[in-house]
């Protein structure tokens, strides 16, 4: 069944490859939204679903790319583990390919990493119409080069994800969520100090002169962190972080363009007027509002990152950050080589 | 194509060289070239037609863009502890030595991050990070001497990387020379960076997609707390059982390592360090906050007396965990006391599959009529068999080879992985053939190409060509299937 699917798609992509048809690889079409223009047929990957493997003693999860998010969280939470990136879904129809096409982590990255950080192992139908296998079911695994990790925020323009392998690990036994009232710079200042303590930080997230700090751990590594950190016990903790990771806090009403600035977590306050949320301690700082893109490019690149256009607003500039040269480069040849008709999910990362 | 011979392109390379500016520092006498004529995977060596040791980014830049032009292969090196032969020099080729661009650039604590040069040994990094808590998680055994960039090259590991990570879940960019001479800034000091994970791909890449000049590393606060136990086991069965037992608790251990009864005895008779008498020995440390540690290391004790323990030291101290992980760290050095030579296999299974694993090397190293010893992460199911033999011994070294190539097969067949942490480089190519198929090898070759068109940077290692492939006749059909009737083939 499963393997029927793969010679279908990649059959269908070498049709596609010879009639230079663009496809538009689709799996819960949660993440329209995101990236540059979608062009090209649908390619609907969505029934390509189920566990593969899952063995919680490995700490290995190997699933088709077409499963649901809410399916993989079930069945780790079943045996007490998850999935550390904390994933956003945007969505019930979520699939775990989109996931890792869009490199999406949440609340949880700065401590614990990012999609590419859990991503043991990758199979991909490429541009060419060939089943490839990069990585394995390992947790240590040096053989090749990394197509895995690369296949991680490539947006599906290097090779339609079929199934993909990851490294999960126990959920924390016990979470709290403090808040603090303090300004943009003292939060900055703070969470960083923070992070560079042995302290359980999972989570930090500032809006409106309140920083909420989310400690994940063994129950007493939790109390002695809540006693060190002080702050005020926020009751409804859990959902505060869902609301957040899923873009549902008040902060993210839709109608109004979103920028996403990922930059050095030390940076000092961007000053930019428009409305933030920070978070990742201090890496991630979302603006709403009519932010020129020159402008928002400006503000990341001068705090050591990069801008995206996260969602709406006037998207005619690209909606990622542009390239330097030698690295523009390198993505052409890599576009070139695994794709070479130039058909998967063209101009969804803007130029390639 | 490098149709020309060694002889003819020597002088054309040489003088490629001596027109970098600023000036480089040239190692041409073929005395003083003996220094670079292997790295640690002994077996193979050759006299560069040259080394070049640059002391900046500017310089390799030039040196890169000089060879290039020419056509002459690049090797680059850091410390030459790999043992893959990742840095074993080619005759028609260029070395290119990092080893004295290893300045500490910067240790922002506040930010968490060390900015170093690519000839900084690893332990250098978690000294200078030490003032403010911090330190560089990835510990390679070679870490008091191996290079950050020959760390990042290799994509090293090391004991602590269950909890902790790899080399590329600890370095956020990477400043590295392409194979046209351009430089590629990946990464930074975000947390992502717009476009492909070139950061990711350039970590365990060997020298073949870019020569590293500087790394931007994640510090790690120091845990509160951190206990180390060592158990004993009447069985390899009984120990390699408990490491499942402990992780599928729910336990993530900073390190759990094993060893069996060959290092054991091998640990005692070198350094005397009182062993309980076992076939198989597990060091277990667990981190966090003082009272998490303590009662996780209680949940490991009890774990361990449902395993079949039958011995278990706790160290009270820093003094008694330093001695504790005497055994583990000595152990290689104490194993070139067992035979003259020892090759050091790195395949990596699924831990479910070790008991049955450690079994089949036995029986493997009987049939071979060779003594194997196991010193391994045991919690990443990472084995390092060790195969002794006597290189003055005519076939003795062949032999182990072979042994050490069957090793891999059969990590291969348990679902598992030929490298784990010590990469491909020329020693295990015969073997890439065996876990991927021709399209995938000829993907590898694609990212290659993308990176370094010409071929100039490390060519002929980490990937095999497919002709080679095919002449080992070793092209692999994985689950029936057979590889791609469409790829061009050889």
């Amino acid at each position: 069944m499963a393997d029927d699917f793969i010679t279908e798609l990649a059959g269908r992509i070498r049709d596609h490859a010879s009639r230079k048809a663009p496809v538009r690889i689709r799996g819960g079409g949660t993440k329209d939204f995101l990236g540059g223009s979608l062009a090209g047929e649908p390619l609907d990957v969505s029934g390509h679903a189920g566990i593969v493997a899952y063995e919680p003693r490995e700490l290995v999860l190997v699933v088709r790319a077409g499963t649901r998010l809410a399916d993989i969280h079930r069945a780790l939470s079943a045996e007490g583990q998850a999935l550390a990136f904390e994933p956003p879904a945007f969505g019930e129809a979520a699939t775990i390919g989109g996931t890792v096409a869009c490199n999406l982590s949440g609340p949880r990255r700065p401590y614990a990493g990012a999609v590419r950080d859990f991503v043991l192992g990758a199979r991909i139908v490429n541009g060419k119409g060939e089943d490839l296998s990069f990585g394995g079911r390992v947790i240590k695994n040096v053989a090749g080069y990394d197509v895995s990790r690369l296949m991680a925020g490539a947006l599906g323009t290097l090779g339609v994800l079929t199934e993909i392998s990851f490294k999960v690990l126990p959920r924390p036994p016990e979470e709290a969520t403090l808040a603090f009232e303090m300004d943009e710079a003292a939060m900055v200042e703070s969470v960083n100090r923070w992070a560079g303590q042995p302290l359980p930080l999972s989570a930090t997230a500032w809006e409106a002169g309140v920083l909420r700090v989310r400690l994940s751990g063994a129950a007493s590594a939790v109390a002695a962190a809540r006693r060190k950190l002080g702050g005020t016990e926020v009751a409804d903790g859990a959902s505060y972080w869902e609301a957040l990771r899923e873009h549902r806090l008040p902060f993210f009403e839709p109608g109004r363009p979103l920028w996403r600035l990922s930059v050095a977590q030390t940076a000092a306050p961007l000053g930019l007027a428009h409305p933030q949320l920070v978070e990742w301690g201090g890496g991630l700082r979302w603006v709403v509002g009519a932010l020129g893109a020159a402008q928002a490019r400006e503000a990341a690149g001068k705090a050591g990152g990069h801008a995206t256009l996260f969602r709406g607003g006037e998207r005619a500039a690209g909606v990622f950050h542009p390239l330097a040269p030698a690295i523009a480069k390198i993505h052409r040849r890599l576009k070139e080589a695994f794709d070479p008709a130039g058909i998967l999910n063209p101009g969804r990362m803007d130029n390639f | 194509m490098r149709a020309a011979s060694r002889e003819d392109r020597r002088p054309d390379a040489l003088a490629a060289l001596a027109s970098v500016r600023p000036a480089l520092r040239i190692v041409a006498e073929a005395e003083r070239l003996a220094a670079f004529e292997m790295d640690a995977y002994i077996q193979r060596r050759a006299t560069p037609m040259a080394a070049a040791l640059p002391d900046s980014e500017a310089q390799v830049v030039a040196i890169v863009r000089a060879l290039a032009r020419l056509g002459v292969p690049i090797v680059s090196r850091g410390a030459g502890t790999g043992i893959s032969g990742g840095a074993t020099p080619r005759p028609d080729g260029v070395m290119l030595v990092l080893t004295r661009m290893r300045r500490i650039v910067a240790v922002d604590a506040a930010a968490r991050l060390a900015v170093v040069e690519p000839g900084v040994p690893n332990a250098q990094v978690t000294e200078a990070a030490a003032p403010a808590g911090l330190y560089f998680a990835p510990d390679p055994s070679s870490q008091v001497v191996s290079s950050i960039g020959g760390n990042i090259a290799e994509n090293a590991g090391g004991v602590h990387c269950l909890k902790y990570g790899l080399t590329v879940h600890n370095v956020v960019a990477l400043r590295a020379v392409d194979g046209d001479g351009d430089l590629l800034e990946v990464g930074g000091a975000a947390l992502d960076a717009p476009g492909y994970d070139l950061l990711a791909l350039l970590h365990g890449s060997e020298g073949n997609l870019g020569v590293i000049t500087q790394a931007t590393l994640r510090l790690l606060p120091r845990p509160e707390s951190t206990e180390t136990l060592l158990a004993a086991f009447a069985t390899v069965k009984a120990g390699a059982e408990a490491v499942g037992a402990i992780i599928g608790a729910g336990v993530i251990p900073a390190a759990i390592e094993m060893m069996d009864r060959v290092v054991i005895d091998a640990c005692e008779r070198f350094m005397a360090l009182g062993l309980p008498k076992a076939e198989a020995l597990l060091l277990v440390e667990v981190d966090g906050g003082a009272e998490e540690t303590a009662e996780t290391r209680a949940r490991v004790e009890a774990i361990l007396a449902g395993c079949g323990v039958t011995e278990v030291r706790v160290a009270k101290d820093e003094a008694e965990r330093a001695n504790l992980w005497k055994s583990r760290k000595g152990a290689f050095a104490a194993l070139a006391t067992v035979m003259p030579d020892y090759y050091t296999m790195d395949g990596t299974i699924p831990r479910r599959a070790l008991a049955e694993a450690l079994e089949e090397i036995y029986a493997l190293g009987r049939e071979y009529g060779l003594v194997i010893g196991n010193v391994f992460h045991a919690g990443d199911g990472n084995m390092h068999p060790c195969i002794f033999y006597d290189s003055a011994k005519p076939g003795e070294l062949e032999r182990s080879e072979e042994l050490g190539g069957r090793i891999l097969e059969r990590c291969i067949e348990h679902g598992g992985t030929i490298t784990g942490e010590h990469g491909v480089g020329i020693e295990k190519l015969r073997q890439m053939c065996l876990q991927f198929r021709p399209g995938e090898i000829a993907a590898f070759h694609d990212v290659k190409r993308a990176f370094d068109p010409a071929d100039v940077l490390n060519p002929g290692k980490a990937v095999p060509s497919l002709k080679r492939c095919a002449e080992w006749g070793g092209m692999h059909v994985r689950d029936g299937r057979l590889p791609r009737p469409d790829i061009p083939r050889f």
